[in-house]
């Protein structure tokens, strides 16, 4: 029957259809959830971590993998707590350099061949470095604008969900349609036939490397839009989660294979399966092993969907 | 003249080189004072990170994507059921490392399981069991510090001719690890499955079996490092994993091991690991705060990686 559904919408299938079954069993709990306020607060501090894992995903599109995202996207988020409130111009200043610095290390990382692991793990102690010497202590506030599109509440549904589909979107058409996501995408594929094209290899990894650091601003304004504060750790678990969150919409780490849609669907199930974890009232010792579990259950679904359609393809 | 030669070839030795630098560097701002001290220092808790790169240098070996996320939590988890078990009795010393290797078993099988059965990469798969391993170990621990055996927190914290106990155990275990590695069929093996699976599968190489041995191994080492630390500083915390994470791999990286995997180093480990305590304590000695010991860390990482990724490219 399912004959007209292509490779890539089976890729999506599996994670959409886990959000959903996910959603169901927070519904089935939880009936007052089915509400717009609901909704909301399930999906609060979504914005933040899909932004993050469209971050890491653009990472992953050229066969990277940053593990310094979270004290990156901890240190956007000390910058625009202290700086962008009282003084926009520096602080714009300061994540503009950032995201130049990131291009930069994507042209280090190519031009030296370097283990991008090992780079990025390099740069998690600067960045979390310098969100000390920024912040020191927890504190600062949020920019009045920020607070302001966080906490907004557009008509039919929260604003969570409408950052989400609007963020979905845009990174589809800049990952799947535009020319520059076809060459980056390239670049993980097979660099070498790339450079043979005629294409700089150089270019598209600055370029990926700086999109990607852009994302992970937006992440950090976003959070502190939610939390009104920040401190030099707050987003430390951004890093596996964000990881987490493109393997589950169906990226894979080499081979330029991602799925932008995915990666939103991935970030969305990974803060849904908190709320559904303390929902199920499991006690706190137990709540991360949760996590781990059901992170399993989603890839065991994967593998067995992806059986299926390899049977299917084998008649 | 040649043996030299061949000793700036050698991967491993920036690493060595750059420890002995920064050594110096302390040493002459502290004014030679506390040579023996920091050297010793340096030794012991080395010692804790050569036990855990180890493990991760076998398993990065095997190849791309290759990586045991679940050190941290193996740490903690050991640490905490370990002294448990054995109270503060002494008799029970033996039995307690039984049980940290019986549990380094268990999640080396558990690890590789996920790998295999559900196809996963392993740094999910990994990181999934990380998830379950330390809601373990924060249910066996229940915030209770209990203090290790009279005799074993003895053992760990004292010297041979002053050299520290755990440096020695760490000596011991890498020359074990080296001799694996070049002299076995199984470290052979490891290598030609690191540099690439299909031709290994078709010369006849067990490699499901090699790949599940090395999950096993690394989880261990990290099992027996648990257990040293944890009688070493008195007590198991849950956090006491956390920082080997990023320093298990980044001794293997820093000490020479090709992160494509295939090609691996035991002594590299040393240097890198005594290498980055002593940057820290640099650092901790000159009196800068905590932000800019972060930064100069991270800097200091980066510069080691790049000069010595530039020889290997000369290399090939």
């Amino acid at each position: 029957m399912k004959i007209n559904l292509s490779t890539d919408s089976v890729r999506l299938l599996i994670p959409a259809l886990s959000l959903i079954v996910l959603l169901c069993a927070v519904f089935y709990l939880q009936p007052r959830a089915m509400s717009y306020t609901g909704l909301n607060l399930l999906f609060n501090l979504a914005v933040p971590i899909t932004l993050a894992t469209i971050a890491q995903m653009l990472i992953m599109t050229v066969n990277d993998l940053d593990l310094s995202m979270g004290a990156f996207v901890s240190f956007v988020a000390c910058v625009a707590a202290t700086f962008l409130p009282t003084a926009p111009l520096i602080g714009t200043i300061i994540l503009l350099a950032a995201i130049a610095a990131y291009a930069v290390l994507g042209v280090v990382i190519h031009v030296r061949q370097l283990p991008s692991i090992v780079v990025t793990l390099g740069m998690s102690f600067v960045w979390g470095g310098l969100a000390v010497l920024i912040l020191p202590s927890p504190g600062g506030q949020a920019p009045v604008w920020a607070r302001w599109i966080m906490t907004s509440k557009p008509p039919l549904m929260p604003m969570a969900i409408v950052a989400s589909i609007i963020i979905a979107v845009i990174t589809h058409f800049i990952v799947m349609r535009s020319s520059f996501g076809v060459l980056i995408r390239g670049v993980g594929g097979n660099t070498r036939s790339v450079e043979r094209a005629g294409w700089s290899i150089i270019s598209a990894r600055a370029g990926a490397y700086a999109l990607a650091a852009s994302f992970a601003v937006l992440a950090g304004i976003a959070l502190v839009g939610l939390t009104t504060s920040a401190d030099a750790n707050i987003a430390l678990r951004y890093t596996l989660l964000s990881i987490a969150g493109v393997i589950l919409g169906g990226g894979e780490f080499v081979g330029g294979r991602v799925s932008p849609i995915g990666a939103v669907i991935g970030a969305l199930t990974l803060t849904l399966a908190g709320s559904f974890l303390s929902f199920l009232r499991i006690s706190p010792d137990w709540q991360i092993g949760a996590q781990g579990a059901i992170l399993i259950v989603v890839l065991a679904l994967r593998l067995f969907l992806n059986r299926l359609e390899k049977r299917e393809k084998g008649r | 003249m040649n043996a030299l030669r061949s000793l700036v070839l050698k991967p491993w030795i920036w690493s060595f080189v750059a420890t002995v630098i920064v050594w110096l560097i302390t040493i002459m701002f502290t004014g030679g004072a506390s040579a023996a001290g920091l050297s010793q220092a340096a030794f012991t808790f080395a010692a804790f990170s050569v036990i855990v790169g180890i493990g991760q240098m076998f398993v990065i070996t095997l190849g791309p994507g290759n990586i045991d996320l679940s050190v941290p939590a193996m740490i903690t988890l050991s640490g905490t059921v370990t002294l448990k078990l054995m109270g503060v009795d002494n008799a029970l010393i033996l039995p307690g490392l039984a049980i940290a290797i019986g549990l380094g078993v268990a999640v080396g099988i558990g690890n590789y399981a996920f790998i295999k059965l559900l196809r996963i990469p392993p740094i999910i798969a990994t990181l999934s069991m990380s998830f379950i391993v330390q809601s373990m170990a924060i249910w066996t621990n229940r915030g209770i510090r209990i203090k290790p055996p009279a005799l074993l927190a003895d053992f760990t914290t004292s010297t041979l001719w002053g050299v520290p106990n755990v440096a020695l155990v760490a000596f011991v275990l890498s020359v074990i690890a080296w001799v694996l590695l070049q002299k076995t069929v199984y470290g052979r093996w490891i290598s030609a499955i690191g540099q690439s699976i299909p031709a290994a599968r078709m010369a006849g190489i067990p490699v499901d079996g090699v790949r599940f041995a090395t999950y096993v191994l690394c989880a261990v080492l990290a099992s027996i490092c648990g257990y040293m630390l944890a009688s070493f500083s008195g007590g198991a915390a849950l956090n006491m994993g956390s920082e080997y994470l990023l320093m298990s791999i980044a001794v293997v990286v820093i000490g020479g091991t090709a992160v494509a995997g295939g090609d691996s180093n035991v002594p590299g480990i040393w240097g890198a690991s005594l290498f980055l305590f002593l940057v820290v304590s640099m650092l901790n000695t000159y009196g800068l705060g905590a932000g800019i010991r972060l930064v100069m860390t991270g800097v200091i990482i980066i510069a080691v990686i790049m000069v010595a990724s530039g020889r290997k490219r000369g290399r090939a």
